[in-house]
């Protein structure tokens, strides 16, 4: 043992790095890591490819509204017995997080099909996360799907994607309530009658709070604000891209929405609210009107699921002095410009959005299809909301279509809040998000 | 047996100092390897890229040519009226989950070091919210929290405190403080554990000493158990004053940084830049200066803590 201890340090001595070697080496290492980090942009840099048509796919889908994620797993089922050499793995996440993984997945290549908001194709189409489809577009979907369905995934004249969910926010209402305060449904065409239903509804004690909407600071907040904001004769941008929501029908939107919270008419979780909590106080009878998306009709009429079902009734978006136009809320399923497997993906989502699948499913969102609303059998599972759609569809309302639209949306839902919670007067806190929207557009 | 070999071989090795010597130090060199690619792969070159990333205007995740912005990126940061409004949010709430972490955390932890019956049960009791995941925690606390249906109105109904649902997250300030609470409730478990470790190093017979010398339990906890346990303090301060200025998972799942921004924090809205807006320069300057704020923040912590040592030899 003791020979061992004494040999030990003179094979260290004699052996071991030197300080110059660990230097070297360190400092190269250093050198390297920098010089390898010095490529700006991030990822491997691959462009995707057609691919063979056959293969694994992987589908980035939302697990939130529109079709369920039982909806989403049997249409894929369907498609691969039909398909059996392309194999589909699906993962959902929630609305908030898709647009944010799309984009972390996008260098790598992670996805071949993403599924994308309408606000999406101005920013993933340009920085070109999302492949342009155009040239496989056939001409007659033009003519064959509605309007506002042809309008989700195009930016300036080239498709990004192909519509999927054609969605606009519906007025819902709970007609035992209404009933029990003597109001009548008639009423609820327009955002006066609205606000006097609530209030009748709170004078009988009949809820509290009548009103419920998805007002966090979120995505949802601005799709709540633009339907209010085309109600009352707004609009974000004016003629020549400059902000407009400052002026008129948005300042009186915003005062609409905040007066309804002070009134005591609108429930003040709202502004902590998603549309999912929105659906859950409605379907527990603690809000007798609600905004939300047409999924919301199935689930609160569902026993199972809701405390109301059976009182529940759909009505278009009330009108106010600007008209009634509902907020385009539509999504599309694209394919991800780092895909290699192009062509897969593309059947996969043809497939999807055929009217036959589309169809299958309209109880959880309706066709993009015209035919579709003339089909007897799609007519049957949800006559109440297709017969608001035919009319609701016709008349949509977009958000602002511009390629940073995130960074201007954030800046909306911070400021709306502001005054969503009295820390600003509605008109300064828009004047303030219109100095920073001009900022984000640019000259 | 195997002495004389192992003692034989070295003597060769220094006399033909060359070949064999390198040999060694390649063989030392390779096994290094696997873990010197990790270090790289994981830690150094995302450390790099982020810094190179800063300097310039990138505005999307994939490879391209972008503008060199030199340091313009760090002084937009300055320039930005909404980050010192995450910065204020991000030292209060690292100020007082960590003030309030520690307190409590302490004072569990001479609970828990006291001769308590069954005192390994509630021993694992105290772990349990440290092992629970945040985002659990986050879920979990934000029901707690509804001002619709939320058990903590349900319990203040129950106990006749307030029959007036508390909109908890409604406001700025108050959501920013039960976000806190949340976290604290979370954290205060490491804490404990830290000062719970400190405390089984402090031999006994010094408190018998002090009580014979005619020290109150009062002052034996601040002139001997607090200065002896100023490294465990020392230590779990820096760990989670570190986290807290990092907070992100909570927020995300429980407020979204809303209402209003009132609980965004530097570490969220350098996510809500380079994810969502796509400002990946700006995002890595905003992560930059979230490290260059943690480094000081340690910095000034080992200072203080080798002060305190030093005063302590003396």
């Amino acid at each position: 043992m003791d020979h061992i201890e004494t040999t030990q340090p003179m094979e260290l001595v004699g052996t071991g790095p030197t300080r110059r070697v660990v230097l070297t080496v360190g400092g190269g290492l250093g050198l390297a890591t920098f010089l390898a980090a010095c490529g700006v942009g991030g990822g491997s840099g691959a462009s995707g490819g057609a691919g063979s048509g056959k293969g694994a796919i992987r589908a980035l889908v939302m697990k939130q509204a529109g079709y369920s994620e039982e909806d989403i797993r049997k249409m894929t089922s369907t498609f691969q017995a039909a398909n059996p050499d392309i194999k589909v793995t699906l993962d959902f996440v929630a609305y908030e997080a898709l647009h944010d993984k799309t984009v972390a997945a996008a260098p790598a290549g992670t996805y071949d099909v993403v599924l994308i908001d309408v606000i999406w194709p101005a920013e993933f189409g340009t920085k070109k996360i999302v492949a342009d489809v155009s040239s496989k577009w056939p001409a007659s979907w033009k003519e064959q799907m509605l309007g506002g369905a042809v309008a989700t995934p195009q930016y300036n004249s080239h498709f990004y994607g192909v519509p999927w969910i054609l969605d606009t926010k519906y007025l819902f209402f709970n007609t035992a309530h209404l009933a029990k305060a003597k109001v009548d449904a008639a009423q609820l065409d327009t955002w006066d009658g609205v606000l006097k239903a609530a209030r009748a509804l709170k004078a009988s004690g009949v809820t509290k709070y009548p009103l419920v909407w998805s007002w966090q600071q979120a995505e949802a907040l601005i799709c709540d604000y633009t339907t209010l904001l085309g109600a009352f004769g707004g609009t974000f941008l004016d003629g020549s891209g400059k902000p407009a929501f400052q002026h008129g029908g948005g300042v009186q939107a915003l005062e609409f929405m905040h007066q309804s919270i002070t009134d005591g008419l609108t429930n003040p979780t709202s502004t902590q609210s998603l549309e999912e909590d929105v659906r859950r106080v409605f379907s527990a009878g603690q809000a007798s009107m609600a905004m939300n998306w047409t999924y919301m009709f199935g689930m609160a009429n569902d026993p199972k699921q809701s405390q109301v079902a059976g009182d529940v009734a759909v009505l278009q978006t009330p009108a106010g002095p600007g008209g009634r136009p509902g907020v385009n809320g539509s999504m599309a399923l694209a394919v991800s410009a780092q895909s290699q497997h192009q062509d897969a993906a593309w059947k996969y989502i043809t497939y999807l959005t055929s009217p036959p699948v589309q169809d299958k499913f309209a109880l959880s969102s309706l066709p993009v299809w015209k035919s579709s609303y003339d089909d007897a059998a799609v007519v049957k599972t949800n006559p109440a909301v297709v017969e608001q759609a035919k009319k609701q569809l016709a008349d949509l309302i977009l958000r602002p279509q511009v390629k940073n639209y995130n960074a201007i949306s954030l800046v909306l839902q911070a400021e709306i809040q502001n005054a969503l919670v009295g820390k600003k007067p509605a008109q300064q806190a828009l004047n303030d998000a219109a100095d920073k929207t001009a900022t984000l557009l640019g000259p | 047996m195997s002495v004389p070999q192992v003692a034989a071989a070295p003597v060769k090795k220094l006399g033909a100092r060359g070949s064999g010597a390198r040999g060694e130090a390649r063989f030392a060199f390779l096994l290094l390897l696997p873990a010197a690619l990790v270090v790289f792969g994981v830690v150094l070159y995302p450390v790099a890229r982020t810094f190179v990333v800063s300097l310039f205007a990138v505005d999307s995740p994939l490879p391209g040519s972008y503008p060199f912005v030199g340091l313009g990126n760090y002084t937009r940061v300055f320039r930005d009226p909404d980050f010192y409004g995450v910065l204020g949010n991000t030292m209060y709430f690292t100020l007082v989950s960590t003030g309030a972490e520690l307190i409590l955390g302490t004072a569990v932890a001479l609970l828990l070091n006291a001769p308590l019956r069954a005192r390994w049960f509630w021993r694992s009791l105290v772990v349990l919210p440290w092992a629970l995941p945040t985002i659990v925690n986050g879920a979990l606390w934000r029901w707690i929290y509804n001002g619709q249906y939320g058990a903590l109105n349900g319990l203040l109904e129950a106990l006749h405190i307030s029959s007036t649902p508390v909109q908890w997250l409604g406001s700025p300030f108050l959501a920013l403080n039960m976000v806190i609470a949340a976290d604290v409730w979370k954290n205060t478990s490491i804490v404990v554990f830290f000062i719970l470790a400190g405390l089984q190093t402090i031999p006994s017979d010094l408190y018998e000493a002090a009580r014979i010398d005619g020290a109150s339990a009062w002052s034996a906890f601040w002139r001997l158990t607090l200065p002896l346990l100023a490294p465990s303090i020392a230590v779990v301060l820096v760990l989670r004053t570190i986290e807290a200025f990092k907070v992100f998972d909570i927020i995300y799942v429980m407020t979204g940084g809303g209402p209003a921004s009132g609980t965004q924090t530097v570490a969220f809205y350098t996510y809500l830049q380079a994810f969502s807006n796509q400002l990946f320069g700006y995002g890595s300057a905003l992560a930059y200066l979230i490290v260059v704020a943690v480094f000081a923040l340690a910095m000034v912590y080992l200072r203080l803590l080798r002060q305190g040592q030093m005063a302590g030899v003396e």
